[in-house]
C-alpha cells in the first residue's frame, strides 16, 4: 500500500495576518510558517494506517519553493517514508496544483490520496476535488471517520456536512479530504528529526513532470474587512433585555 | 452578458434557503450585465424543491431526476453539474458556499478545465468581464479577483447576497435527461446521522444562540445554550473548544472550519471569541456576548456585552425572554 500526502507551507495559523501597505500580498517578513493543520491531520491519518496494517509507504509532496523543504522536513520527522519536492515560483490556484498532483500521482501511483480539506491560507477547499475529477476517481470529502474495509479495496468514511455526520464507501484509489476532528497529529520528537535528515527528499521541477500550468486566478488587491466597531457593555440582564427589544430590535 | 446557472441545495425535498442567496447573486449579475440564469435542481422526487423556485425569476429550472441521484453523492453529482454546463451553454456556475456545493461544484469545475472561486461576496462588472471579491485567511483578508476562462464556477457567501423578491411569472421546468450508466459508479451512500429534531438550521435561523468554553458539560450546555435557544426559537451553535471537549456535536460547530452564519442575533455565551470562531459568525447584524472574562476578544465585536457569569445571567435571562 501507498499513500501520496500533499502538504501546503502556509502561515502559521496562530499568526494575525498583515497585508503589505500596497495591497499587493501578504506581508511575510519575521511570520513564522507551518504545515497546512488539515495537511497535517491527513498525514497523521497516513501515519495511523500504516501502523494498523503494518506497513505502507507514505510519500509526501509539497508545490513551492526551496522553502517548502522546511514542512516536507517536518511530515518525514513525524514518519512519512519519502518527499518530494515539485519546484516552481509561479502563483498558482487550485486548478493548477491539481493537474500537478495529477502528475505527481501517475508518477507515484498510490493506493489513494490523503489531504487536507482546505488550506487554512487561501480557505478555498477545492483541489481535492478537483485532483479526483481530473483523475476520474472517486472522493470523499470532509472527512472525521476513516476505515479500510472490504481487503483494503475500499475505504468507509464519516463526512462530515453541514447537516450531520454522512457516511458514505469509496472504492480505491480515490482521494479522501480530512476535516478537524479525524485525528490529532503526532508532534515532532527528537528522534524522528534526526532520522528525518536520512529519509529520502527528491526534487523536481514542472518540466520534468511534464506539466504546464497556468493559473486562472488573478489576484488584483487584497484588503481587510471594515473592523466590527465594538459596541457597549451593559450592566444588567434587564438592561441588555431592553436594548435588544427597543434599540436593535432584534426581539 | 452572463448566462447563470444557479445549482440548488436541498435537503431531502426541503429546499435550503442558502439557494436564494446564490439566486440572489444570479440576479445581480443579469441585472448589472445582462443576460440570463437558470436553476438546477438535482435529486431523485424533487417536484416540490422544482416548485418552490418557480417564482425566482429564472429563464427556466431544470431537473436532473433520478432514483440514482437519491442522496448527493459528489461524484456523480458533479457529473450532472458538468453536463448541464456545457448543454445549457453556461457561463457561470453559482451555488451556495455550504458543504454541498464546496464538495460538487470544484469537481464539476475540474471535469470542465474550469476554474473556481469559493466564498464570493462581492461581484461587479468589468467591460465584458467580472471582479469579484472573497474572503480567505478565516475572514482576515478579502481579495480582489478575477477569474479567466470562458466558464468560471463559484460559491457565494450566504449573507453577501439578499434572497430576492418573488416574481409574479412562472419559469417553466424543464426536465433534463439523465443517462444512469454515465455516471460515475465510485460511492455507496451509507446514510445521515439522525438530526436533533426540533431546532432550526444555525445558517438558516434568524437568531442563534452558541456556547464555548466556559459551560462546563452537555448538561449545562443544553439547559443554558439550549433553554435560551428555544426561548427565543432560535438555533443553537457550539464553539471548536466544546465539540474538542466532546460537549456537543461537530455539527453545531460555528467558525472558520465549521459553519459560517449570519442571523440577525447571535448570542455568544462563554466564548472568548478565537478569531477561528469570528470567522464564523462576525457578518452577524447584532452580536452579543456574555463571558466573565472583561477582556475576552469577543467584546470587541459585540454590539452588547455583558460581563458576567453565565450560569447566572443565562437562566435570568431566559426567564426574563419567556415573559
Amino acid at each position: 500500500m501507498k499513500i501520496l500526502v500533499p502538504l501546503k507551507r502556509v502561515t502559521d495559523p496562530d499568526t494575525k495576518i498583515r497585508l503589505k501597505p500596497d495591497g499587493s500580498g501578504v506581508d511575510l517578513d519575521g511570520v513564522k510558517f507551518a504545515v497546512n493543520p488539515f495537511d497535517a491531520i491527513a498525514l497523521e491519518e497516513a501515519l495511523r494506517i500504516r501502523e494498523r496494517l503494518g506497513e505502507a509507504e507514505i510519500v509526501v509532496t509539497s508545490i513551492g519553493g526551496d522553502e517548502c523543504v522546511e514542512q516536507l522536513r517536518v511530515g518525514l520527522a513525524m514518519g512519512a517514508d519519502r518527499a518530494l519536492l515539485i519546484k516552481t515560483s509561479e502563483p498558482l490556484d487550485s486548478l493548477a496544483i491539481a493537474k500537478i498532483l495529477v502528475a505527481v500521482y501517475r508518477r507515484e501511483q498510490p493506493s489513494f490520496v490523503l489531504m487536507g480539506k482546505q488550506a487554512i491560507d487561501d480557505d478555498s477547499n477545492q483541489a481535492g476535488q478537483m485532483l479526483a475529477a481530473l483523475l476520474g476517481i472517486g472522493q470523499a470529502t470532509f472527512v472525521s471517520k476513516l476505515e479500510l474495509v472490504e481487503n483494503n479495496s475500499k475505504t468507509r468514511c464519516g463526512r462530515e456536512t453541514d447537516a450531520g455526520i454522512e457516511t458514505v464507501t469509496v472504492k480505491l484509489p480515490a482521494v479522501i479530504t480530512t476535516d478537524l476532528r479525524l485525528n490529532e497529529p503526532r508532534y515532532v520528537s527528537l528522534p524522528g528529526i534526526m532520522k528525518a535528515k536520512k529519509k529520502p527528499l527528491e526534487e523536481t521541477g514542472l518540466s520534468e513532470l511534464g506539466v504546464v500550468v497556468a493559473s486562472r486566478t488573478r489576484v488584483l488587491k487584497l484588503e481587510m474587512p471594515a473592523p466590527r466597531k465594538a459596541g457597549v457593555r451593559v450592566k444588567t440582564v434587564d438592561e441588555l433585555v431592553d436594548k435588544l427589544k427597543h434599540e436593535a430590535k432584534v426581539i | 452578458m452572463a448566462n447563470i446557472l444557479v445549482i440548488a441545495e436541498h435537503d431531502r425535498g426541503q429546499l435550503k434557503l442558502a439557494t436564494l442567496s446564490a439566486v440572489g447573486f444570479a440576479r445581480q449579475v443579469v441585472a448589472d450585465a445582462g443576460g440570463t440564469f437558470e436553476i438546477l435542481v438535482i435529486g431523485e422526487n424533487i417536484g416540490g424543491v422544482a416548485g418552490q423556485l418557480c417564482h425566482c425569476g429564472a429563464a427556466t429550472v431544470l431537473t436532473a431526476a433520478h432514483a440514482l441521484l437519491q442522496h448527493p453523492v459528489g461524484d456523480k453529482y458533479a457529473r450532472i453539474v458538468a453536463d448541464a454546463t456545457k448543454e445549457r451553454g453556461a457561463t457561470m456556475v453559482v451555488g451556495a458556499a455550504s458543504t454541498f456545493s464546496k464538495d460538487i461544484l470544484p469537481h464539476a469545475a475540474a471535469l470542465l478545465d474550469a476554474g473556481m472561486l469559493s466564498d464570493v461576496v462581492e461581484v461587479r462588472g468589468d467591460g465584458d468581464d467580472f471582479i469579484f471579491k472573497r474572503v480567505m485567511y478565516a475572514g482576515n483578508v478579502i481579495a480582489t479577483v478575477k477569474l479567466e476562462g470562458p466558464v468560471k464556477f463559484l460559491t457565494v457567501r450566504a449573507a453577501a447576497f439578499a434572497h430576492p423578491p418573488k416574481v409574479a411569472e412562472s419559469s417553466p421546468i424543464v426536465s433534463l435527461p439523465v443517462t444512469a450508466d454515465k455516471l460515475p459508479q465510485f460511492t455507496e451512500y451509507g446514510g445521515q446521522e439522525a438530526k436533533v429534531a426540533g431546532r432550526p438550521d444555525s445558517t438558516e435561523a434568524r437568531v442563534v444562540v452558541s456556547g464555548g468554553r466556559g459551560i462546563k458539560n452537555a448538561e449545562d450546555f443544553e439547559r443554558l445554550v439550549g433553554g435560551l435557544a428555544d426561548a427565543l426559537g432560535a438555533a443553537v451553535g457550539s464553539s471548536r473548544a466544546l465539540v474538542d471537549a466532546g460537549i456537543t456535536p461537530n455539527s453545531l460547530q460555528v467558525g472558520q472550519t465549521g459553519k459560517i452564519v449570519a442571523p440577525d442575533l447571535y448570542i455568544a455565551i462563554g466564548i472568548s471569541g478565537a478569531i477561528q470562531h469570528l470567522a464564523g459568525m462576525k457578518d452577524t447584524k447584532v452580536i452579543v456576548a456574555i463571558n466573565k472574562d472583561p477582556d475576552a476578544p469577543i467584546f470587541e465585536v459585540a454590539d452588547y456585552g455583558l460581563v458576567g457569569d453565565v450560569y447566572q445571567v443565562v437562566p435570568e435571562l431566559t426567564e426574563k425572554l419567556k415573559t
